[in-house]
């Protein structure tokens, strides 16, 4: 058997450990390198059970590892980095945005919230990109904003349809709290940062906390019998299902905003006066459209086809390849993303993934894979 | 009388009288994770010892399954196609892949016996 495809599990790289790193080993988690971290692929349940039982009740990620950061100073200087509306992002709410290089193209995405009666903003970029990330905001922004890092502190994710009902016995009232929304609460008894939001395509949290409180309030929320621990591989299967993005596979510095379906983050205002990075490229594709599309694909068999995969139109010619494939365990199918020439992005096309040398017939589908489940505030 | 091999990739064969059957050990299964697709190969196809003969598959990545000794595929485990979890379920029984004929002796032979394999996993 070859394992090389996998992500391999040897380094002689000194790796970095979250706060959780002792309770992970304790609870049996397969450590592996990512980002420069030793993290948990995955726990004694196995990928597919943690993967079901965070859709079913709830599941515990360490996301630690991400970069945690405050900006202060001007913050909506930031606007020049990335298409989101900064400046109109209102108290105790959190967003989505892409931070753009000056080719406008995909640098990194990250949440940013504005913490009721607070200056600076809450920033959470990913991972493997963080120390790039705050080096180019700095470079970028200069004196007009101060930026720290928080790499000292923890980052859990507590999601799944059941995660509400266990983080109200920890943080009474947590529950009000509706979808994007963000609040400086207490979870049992650590003073936390708590988000309304998640990478699973489930209702959920994220739950920042001063690092040496993360191990005690992670015991905590695992001794309540819906949740178990979810590693790094349910996370993937998971945000997969949900059509969210991966950095550094579905987007990177090689892909645009446009393209890679992601219009949605760039603000209402900030489209009429487009003062981003790239602003006015990033427009007119808008307006005239891109020559390849993100899309959803639905291979007809049960094979996966793997990031890399060649995808072809029905007479053979290479239209494009998968940038995250995998299997998804709760439609119990294989799915996919990935970029295709947009003559082939209808929902519906029939293409081939050329897998292992042969084609594997295919659909086009629209995203999410498997229905997103947020708490969104009821319309008075 | 039947005889258990063991190769270094985590491969075991069987061999029963002519007809050899091959899997992937225990070892294997736990370490891949839940399967959820696996390719077996047509019947009457040649391999040869250390060639490419099946594609096993976990939620996360994809693995070759190389045989242990060259042969003609006599037989395929069709149901893994249905039903994969049997790899995990079953790994040295239900969980066969295929099964081969004309293995030599020979080849058979320089394979790792149980004591052997279970040294070896030891030491990984």
């Amino acid at each position: 058997m070859n394992r090389d495809r996998m992500t391999s599990s040897t380094s002689t790289e000194t790796l970095l450990r979250t706060p959780l790193h002792a309770l992970h080993l304790e609870l049996g988690g397969k450590m592996v390198p990512f980002a420069g971290y030793e993290m948990p692929v995955q726990y004694p349940a196995g990928v597919l059970k943690e993967h079901l039982h965070t859709r079913q009740k709830a599941g515990l990620f360490d996301v630690s590892h991400m970069g945690q950061a405050f900006l202060g100073g001007d913050t909506a200087a930031l606007e020049r980095l990335t298409p989101a509306d900064v400046a109109g992002l209102k108290e105790g709410m959190q967003r989505y945005g892409l931070l753009l290089t000056d080719a406008g193209t995909i640098m990194d995405d990250f949440m940013f919230s504005r913490l009721a009666g607070e200056a600076d903003l809450y920033l959470v970029v990913n991972a493997g990109t963080k120390e790039g990330d705050f080096a180019y905001i700095a470079a970028q922004l200069g004196d007009a904003v101060s930026l720290t890092p928080r790499p000292d502190r923890a980052l859990l994710a507590l999601q799944g349809p059941a995660a509400a009902a266990v983080l109200e016995r920890h943080s009474p009232g947590i529950s009000d709290l509706t979808f994007m929304k963000v609040v400086r609460t207490s979870v049992a008894g650590a003073p936390a940062i708590v988000s309304r939001s998640g990478y699973t395509g489930e209702d959920g949290f994220e739950i920042s906390l001063e690092g040496p409180d993360g191990e005690r309030v992670a015991r905590a929320l695992l001794g309540e019998e819906e949740v178990l621990p979810i590693g790094l591989g349910a996370r993937d299967s998971l945000r997969l299902e949900a059509g969210l993005c991966l950095y550094g596979h579905d987007i990177d510095d090689t892909t645009g905003p446009v393209e890679a379906d992601l219009v949605w983050s760039i603000g209402k205002r900030r489209k009429l006066e487009p003062t981003f990075l790239a602003g006015q490229k990033i427009m007119d594709a808008l307006a005239n459209g891109t020559a390849r599309k993100r899309v959803g694909i639905r291979p007809d068999g049960r094979a996966p086809a793997r990031e890399g995969t060649e995808i072809a139109a029905r007479d053979g010619r290479v239209i494009g390849k998968v940038t995250s494939g995998g299997f998804g365990p709760s439609l119990n199918a294989p799915i996919a993303m990935g970029y295709v020439d947009s003559a082939f992005a209808a929902d519906g096309t029939q293409l081939d993934l050329i897998v292992r040398g042969k084609p594997l017939p295919a659909t086009v589908v629209p995203m999410p894979f498997v229905p997103h489940n947020y708490c969104r505030p009821k319309k008075a | 009388m039947s005889e258990v091999r063991y190769t270094d990739q985590h491969e075991w064969i069987r061999l029963d009288g002519d007809e050899a059957t091959v899997g992937i050990t225990k070892y294997a299964a736990e370490s891949l994770g839940d399967v959820v697709f696996v390719e077996v190969p047509s019947v009457g196809k040649t391999v040869a010892a250390g060639g490419e003969a099946a594609v096993v598959e976990s939620v996360k990545a994809a693995s070759d399954i190389y045989a242990p000794a060259g042969g003609t595929v006599s037989a395929a485990n069709e149901v893994l196609s249905s039903e994969p979890s049997k790899v995990n379920d079953d790994p040295e029984g239900e969980g066969w892949f295929f099964k081969l004929k004309g293995v030599s002796s020979e080849e058979f032979g320089k394979l790792m016996d149980a004591d052997a394999y279970g040294k070896f996993v030891e030491s990984l």
